[in-house]
């Protein structure tokens, strides 16, 4: 690991202060990511400020009904909170079928967001890739592709964005709240993580002196029916190959409004609405389910080692509506897939 | 060459102060530091659990954090667990069901599964199972482990 000097932040406003004066700095909080990346000499910061103490710990109700995350709020804390727990399950599910335990107590809402989209090569440093090495190549496109994209891909880079917890986010319409030199701005979910294109060094939008400040929940949570259904190859502690987080709002066996996102498909969490257009009227049942899985999958590209992947969304996108609109969510304990 | 920073850690109940390089990891400073070296080093990158400590009780990878970060917590490690020379609960849960073979995750295991039982949210085996998901047993006395948690939740 390289030198590097550590610093604290007092508040935001201090923080914003210190990363704007050092372009190389980076800010800590969990730390999850970040120190393996180091480890790794992936991450080089010239400087780390500890955000960690700032006073962004709090989960508040909002003038419209939604709830407002402090961006320090841990994973853990976030997922066994009462209000999102009862209010939004479908978030407490995904965080509690991502990472383990432990890194949960660590890791926070903001760093979550912002772990990088990576993948083998990415980590390895003997390896071309764009995103670590702007304009060195991609070595997973004709490389062990298994765990890579099949939506949103471009010849620069096939990633991941690895995250269970942006893609309950991506579907429940959450909101970034970010501070700059600017002052601050809210940035819409869907928004916020980029795809690769000619850029995959850039996962986010999040501009170079920005600092994540929280995350915010509209009031509809879909409590009633939603899944989070995760596909890897073991039964914990493992990222997806394919996951979905699915939500409905029923009347009778009709759908008034859905929501799907993917996760493990592509370099940001995979929210399609014309797929849950598709959805809105039909009756739930299979075959209006495999109407919307076409749509979401229609672009759907996938390399050597993983084409798999396009059946087995296709196939993990109606058992996810099929658990939702039955009001039978994937259990995160009991993985036996119903 | 950064300084080297001081921080005070209450381990164990006895606060210390230590001098460390700011990429010291947590793990480091309590096995090359300070000599406490029941908390094992296996991957070095949070995926085997083999280094859980309890920071402010909660159950973390010391090595994938700094100690610095930490300055002004208290970390309890496997030697902290046992009082006046009386096994902890799970330390005598893990002997009784021979919850090891090699041992080497053994500490990682048992600070672990402290931490599950503070957290409160294990009742049954498969939630034992998928909580204690971070500790990898190679030796795969993965049945022992859950048999011993519940003997010591009282759930056997």
């Amino acid at each position: 690991m390289i030198d590097f000097r550590y610093v604290r932040a007092n508040d935001v406003a201090d923080a914003v202060r210190q990363i704007a004066a050092d372009p190389e700095a980076k800010f800590i909080a969990g730390g999850t990511n970040l120190i393996d990346l180091m480890k790794r000499d992936v991450e080089r910061p010239s400087r780390l400020i500890d955000i960690s103490r700032l006073p962004l710990r709090s989960v508040e109700e909002t003038a419209d009904g939604g709830l407002r995350i402090g961006a320090l709020v841990p994973n853990s804390d976030l997922a066994y909170h009462p209000q999102i727990a009862q209010r939004y399950p479908l978030l407490a599910s995904a965080i509690l079928a991502g990472a383990s335990a432990q890194l949960r107590n660590m890791a926070s809402t903001g760093g979550n967001i912002l772990q990088r989209t990576r993948c083998y090569y990415f980590y390895d440093i003997a390896t071309p890739c764009n995103k670590r090495e702007p304009g060195s190549g991609c070595s997973a496109i004709a490389g062990l592709n298994r765990i890579s994209a099949i939506l949103g891909t471009s010849d620069a880079c096939i990633a991941t964005h690895p995250s269970d917890m942006c893609v309950a986010l991506a579907a429940l319409d959450a909101t970034v709240h970010v501070a700059g030199p600017a002052g601050p701005r809210a940035i819409p979910f869907s928004d916020f993580h980029r795809l690769p294109e000619n850029t995959p060094q850039c996962d986010n939008n999040l501009q170079p002196n920005e600092i994540v400040t929280a995350v915010e929940l509209p009031a509809r949570g879909f409590s009633a029916n939603y899944t989070y259904l995760k596909i890897r190859d073991r039964l914990s502690y493992a990222f997806a190959v394919v996951s979905v987080a699915a939500a409905l709002e029923l009347d009778g066996d009709t759908i008034k409004e859905a929501r799907l996102a993917l996760g493990g498909v592509a370099h940001k969490p995979w929210r399609d609405p014309s797929s849950e257009a598709e959805l809105r009227g039909l009756k739930a049942d299979q075959s209006t389910f495999v109407r919307a899985a076409n749509v979401v999958l229609r672009d759907a590209k996938g390399f050597q080692h993983n084409a798999f992947k396009i059946d087995l969304a296709s196939r993990a996108i109606v058992r996810a509506l099929t658990q939702a609109a039955s009001g039978t969510p994937q259990s995160q304990s009991n993985k036996k897939i119903r | 060459m950064p300084e080297k920073i001081p921080l005070s850690l209450t381990i164990n109940g006895i606060e210390m102060q230590l001098n460390v390089a700011p990429w010291t990891s947590l793990l480091d400073a309590l096995r090359d530091h300070l000599g406490l070296t029941g908390t094992k080093k296996g991957c070095d990158h949070g995926q085997c659990g083999a280094c859980t400590v309890l920071v402010d009780g909660r159950r973390i990878n010391s090595c994938l954090t700094f100690a610095v970060m930490k300055d002004g917590t208290a970390v309890t490690t496997i030697e902290g667990l046992a009082i006046d020379g009386a096994l902890h609960p799970l330390q005598q849960a893990f002997i009784d069901h021979d919850a090891f073979q090699c041992g080497y995750c053994t500490p990682g295991q048992i600070c672990s599964a402290v931490g599950l039982i503070a957290e409160g949210k294990a009742k049954s085996a498969d939630e034992i199972r998928e909580l204690m998901s971070g500790n990898i047993c190679r030796c795969g006395a993965y049945p022992n482990i859950v048999r011993a948690i519940q003997q010591a939740t009282g759930q056997s």
